[in-house]
């Protein structure tokens, strides 16, 4: 059986364990910082195009032909966008005109915690998309239905303005608005309505600035 | 401990397997084994791991003195699998996302440390890299088999995202083979309860074996060496 063969080693002084210990950690740092390098440029690009698939998602990639996610400011809201953290909004260009408009608002009211938003907004006022990116809300009550993979209940925004219904209107059926609920659950598609809403009177108050603002 | 390659194969996928007999890595294999492509993502990641750590503690075995072995170990395991996490993240990103902090986990898988610690610093670099690596199929090989079961029982499908592992296009491979699943296969007490049932069909298959070979016992084995 092969075994170690300590009689050839131990009788050398703890500074040679320190000094092969040093070695070894070296080389392993070394090791670390030649496989960062290269794979830190292709992460990166991973993650912006994870970023700019969900911004294609409520902002169609046909609408604009400017570079989304590098044409972006922040602002902040807490009234109206739901959060004291500054919300990106990524701006949507087409021949240097404005476009629309993608944000990450939030609905504080969900039932499980605030609940993150994606929303697209075209120049002229209308919902280009909304998604909901992070929840805590109940699976099967509310939790399932606000997702794009298991129902289709978040797209009933699509092509909505403020106009389009009138302020009464955006709100759940039960509430005397033009949005389903679902069964056993009314907190949390009225929270994203109502979120939805507000994200609309804030580019409705702010659009000409939004696009301006360095 | 297997002297010949065979008995290291043999070892590795079945006789001595890590989550099955071993009951090692226990944590991931029960946290990511709910759809084939999960277990098989990390499956794959920890093999690679367990191949390349038996290979370079075998490698480095003239230098490991016992007060700095442990040691060095865990620094070896450790820089491998953040590489490995590194080019997930790179080339696999969706799969990334989805085994999520499974993957730094890795380090903490003790059939890892165990073998560079009672196989790979005793034996010569080939025989060491050939157990990782069945060792390292062996527990890639549960984690798909439980990844299968759970999410043919709570999801009613097989391979889904497998696009996550062989590109855009595999969407196809996905199989839908029912609606509405048992919720509890997916959960985490369908993990214990099939691993046990995995334990229960290995020990089943290995009790009829000896049965078998029982009279194969009684003669001497002399010509095995």
């Amino acid at each position: 059986m092969v075994m170690h063969s300590p009689d050839r080693q131990d009788n050398r002084g703890p500074w040679t364990s320190a000094v092969i210990l040093g070695g070894l950690a070296l080389l392993a740092a070394g090791l670390l910082a030649l496989t960062e390098r290269y794979a830190r440029p292709k992460i990166i690009e991973n993650q912006r195009a994870v970023v700019l698939r969900s911004l294609n998602e409520v902002m169609p990639v046909d609408t604009y032909d400017n570079n989304l996610l590098d044409d972006f400011t922040t602002v902040v809201d807490i009234e109206l966008l739901g959060t004291s953290e500054p919300v990106t909004v990524y701006r949507a260009r087409r021949n240097g005109e404005p476009a629309g408009v993608v944000m990450n608002p939030v609905a504080p009211n969900g039932y499980g915690g605030p609940i993150r938003l994606l929303v697209g907004i075209n120049s002229d006022g209308t919902i280009a998309g909304v998604r909901v990116i992070e929840h805590r809300e109940t699976p099967r009550l509310g939790g399932d239905d606000i997702e794009i993979e298991k129902s289709s209940w978040i797209t009933s925004f699509n092509d909505r303005s403020l106009t389009n219904p009138e302020t009464e209107g955006w709100a759940v059926k039960k509430d005397g608005g033009v949005y389903d609920q679902f069964t056993g659950a009314t907190i949390t598609p009225r929270a994203i309505v109502q979120a939805v809403h507000n994200a609309l009177l804030y580019y409705d108050a702010n659009s000409e600035r939004l696009f301006n603002q360095e | 401990m297997p002297v010949t390659s065979a008995e290291i194969v043999r070892d590795g996928l079945w006789d001595n397997n890590v989550g099955l007999v071993q009951l090692l890595g226990l944590c991931p294999l029960l946290a990511v084994s709910n759809t084939v492509v999960n277990g098989l993502g990390l499956g794959l990641a920890t093999m690679f791991v367990l191949l390349l750590s038996n290979t370079t503690v075998s490698l480095i075995r003239p230098l490991l003195r016992p007060e700095i072995r442990i040691v060095v170990f865990v620094l070896v395991i450790a820089s491998l699998v953040t590489s490995v996490e590194l080019l997930m993240n790179a080339h696999f990103h969706d799969l990334y996302e989805s085994l999520g902090i499974f993957i730094p986990l890795i380090v903490t898988n003790c059939a890892i440390i165990s073998r560079a610690e009672a196989f790979a610093s005793r034996q010569p670099v080939g025989r060491a890299a050939l157990d990782g690596l069945m060792t390292g199929i062996g527990f890639a090989a549960v984690l798909v088999t439980l990844g299968a079961l759970r999410e043919l029982l709570g999801r009613g499908s097989l391979f889904v995202h497998a696009q996550m592992i062989f590109g855009d296009g595999a969407q196809a491979l996905t199989l839908q083979l029912f609606d509405r699943g048992f919720l509890l296969a997916v959960l985490p007490p369908g993990a214990f309860i099939g691993l046990g049932l995995l334990i229960a069909v290995k020990n089943v298959i290995d009790g009829r074996r000896a049965r078998k070979v029982s009279p194969a016992i009684l003669q001497p084995k002399a010509q095995a060496g």
